[in-house]
């Protein structure tokens, strides 16, 4: 399982998702494809904004996970550190801290979102 | 080719202790052959929807077991597993009609079979369906990704919770009747707003249980079916179509658009509109599923989906009666066998052998979606 979340770090730590500059679209995650452009795509990486709002969100398991539509038009789905959120919210992202996994205890991070 | 439904069995739907996965499998398989009164022998092929029997029995090759327990091993009968998530029983079905309409097999047989409760996390297992890489990582399950998209519909077109609990009410009331139903028992609004919440605003009766079952049906091409039976109920149309896997990705949280394509497609292939649907079976593995199905099958404009339900359209005796079996919610989700079982109600129905829930229909539509709806297979018959 290490490898696997390990893969997706730099991904997760910065929120960088792909730009098509062929048609200019944002993704999140990344893509190695553009569904529009398919074999024409021309993705690169790209630091996405670090700031958006709350589009929609839910509690479980006594977390807050929301839907954050990031600045660019891209969304990204992240736990919001915080009492209370409304839709609407805005929000900026934060390094924490997201889990961790069996005996070995290797913690995971990951980007959650902090009302501004 | 014409492809018809010719026999159906179902097993009772819900916490199976007592019975095994190959025996629920067998139990619904005998019961669709005896059905329409034809030997295993006669069967082309088998395609077999199962979501995970890895995960929650430990069991891979699940059709060669099928087809061994079946006795049908024994002459070399070829099946096949099909798995699409909670869409594995649709996507079966399509398949086995596909393998008729192209003149591949005369006569074929459709299952669904899932034994969850032998698990010990079968949430977990059935949120295998969603993102594990972008969704389950930052905490989410099937049912929180369902809550965003419930709480964003309220925000937006004025649904309210009690709507919701509205149609899970409809669908234990018609479970009622519903002899292989899990639930058999009316339940109140008030019973369901003040139930646990899952994953919020969605609560414990907002959401479909996880049940053992199986169901079968027989397919076989116009020529046969009619020689085998009075009653043949024809495939108009069954389509599938999909849909970006994680919610994030999709541009319109609000649309299932897997759903509005493949019920688009169905409709132009079977030549009718929505209009024309007298009865169906949704996918209500959270009560919002079955509310967004509505608008997305083209019964109510996007944003409306609340109307039906508040003005008792989707009831037994309105305008689009949908779930009369209790759906999902109440008949029970044996997840792969869902969508099988979706069409032995809809065929028990066109025959008029629906005893109390019985719905006056002509054509009927079947809706089975993968786990948030990257998947959708729709289905349109009629007698
Ligand atoms: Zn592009």
């Amino acid at each position: 399982m290490v490898p696997r979340f390990w893969r997706k770090i730099k991904y997760r730590y910065d929120v960088v998702g792909s730009y098509c500059e062929n048609c200019g679209s944002y993704y999140y995650p990344k893509r190695e494809i553009c569904p529009r452009c398919r074999r024409r795509s021309k993705l690169r990486d790209e630091k996405f904004p670090d700031e958006g709002i709350i589009l929609s969100y839910t509690v479980v398991n006594s977390r807050i996970i929301a839907m954050i539509g990031l600045n660019n038009g891209a969304k990204t789905l992240a736990e919001v550190c915080a009492d209370k959120v409304e839709i609407g919210m805005k929000v900026k992202k934060a390094f924490r801290r997201y889990g961790e996994e069996g005996e070995a205890g290797i913690i995971y991070y990951g980007t959650k979102f902090v009302p501004i | 080719m014409k492809v018809a439904v010719v026999g159906v069995g179902c097993t009772e739907f819900g916490e199976l202790w007592d019975k095994s996965f190959r025996s629920i499998f067998l139990e619904a398989g005998i019961e669709a052959l005896n059905d329409c009164g034809i030997e295993g022998k006669e069967i082309g092929a088998i395609y077999v929807g199962n979501m995970s029997g890895g995960k929650f029995i430990d069991q891979e090759h699940i059709a060669a077991l099928i087809a061994d327990h079946a006795g049908l091993a024994e002459f070399g009968i070829p099946a096949v597993r099909v798995e699409n998530a909670d869409a594995s029983g649709g996507s079966a079905f399509r398949q086995a009609f596909m393998a008729v309409a192209s003149g591949m097999h005369d006569v074929v047989i459709a299952a669904g079979v899932e034994k969850v409760t032998d698990s010990v996390d079968p949430m977990g297992v059935l949120s295998t369906s969603i993102d594990q890489e972008w969704e389950r990582f930052v905490g989410a399950n099937l049912p929180a990704l369902y809550a965003i998209i419930a709480r964003l519909h309220m925000h937006k077109f004025g649904t309210t919770e009690e709507d919701l609990a509205r149609i899970a009410v409809k669908n234990h009331k018609n479970a009622v009747h519903n002899p292989k139903a899990q639930f058999r028992k009316e339940i109140k609004v008030e019973d369901v707003l003040s139930s646990e919440f899952v994953a919020e605003p969605l609560k414990v009766l907002d959401c479909a249980p996880l049940s053992d079952g199986a169901s079968a049906v027989i397919l076989a091409n116009e020529n046969i079916a009619r020689k085998l039976c009075d009653t043949p109920v024809f495939v108009e149309a069954c389509t599938q179509a999909s849909d970006y896997l994680a919610l994030q990705c999709r541009k319109d949280l609000l649309t299932m658009r897997a759903v509005s394509k493949a019920s688009r497609d169905a409709y132009r292939i079977a030549k009718i509109g929505p209009e024309q649907i007298d009865v169906a079976e949704v996918h209500d593995s959270f009560t919002i599923a079955e509310l967004l199905a509505y608008e997305d099958l083209g019964f109510a404009k996007k944003g409306e989906g609340a109307k039906l339900i508040r003005e008792g359209e989707v009831e037994i005796g309105g305008k689009i009666p949908v779930n009369p079996s209790g759906g999902l919610k109440a008949c029970g989700h044996a997840v792969g066998a869902t969508g099988i079982r979706q069409i032995v109600e809809l065929v028990l129905q066109l025959r008029g052998e629906a005893g109390k829930r019985q719905v006056d229909a002509e054509k009927a539509l079947a809706l089975n979606v993968g786990g948030t709806g990257a998947t959708a297979v729709v289905t349109i018959l009629s007698r």
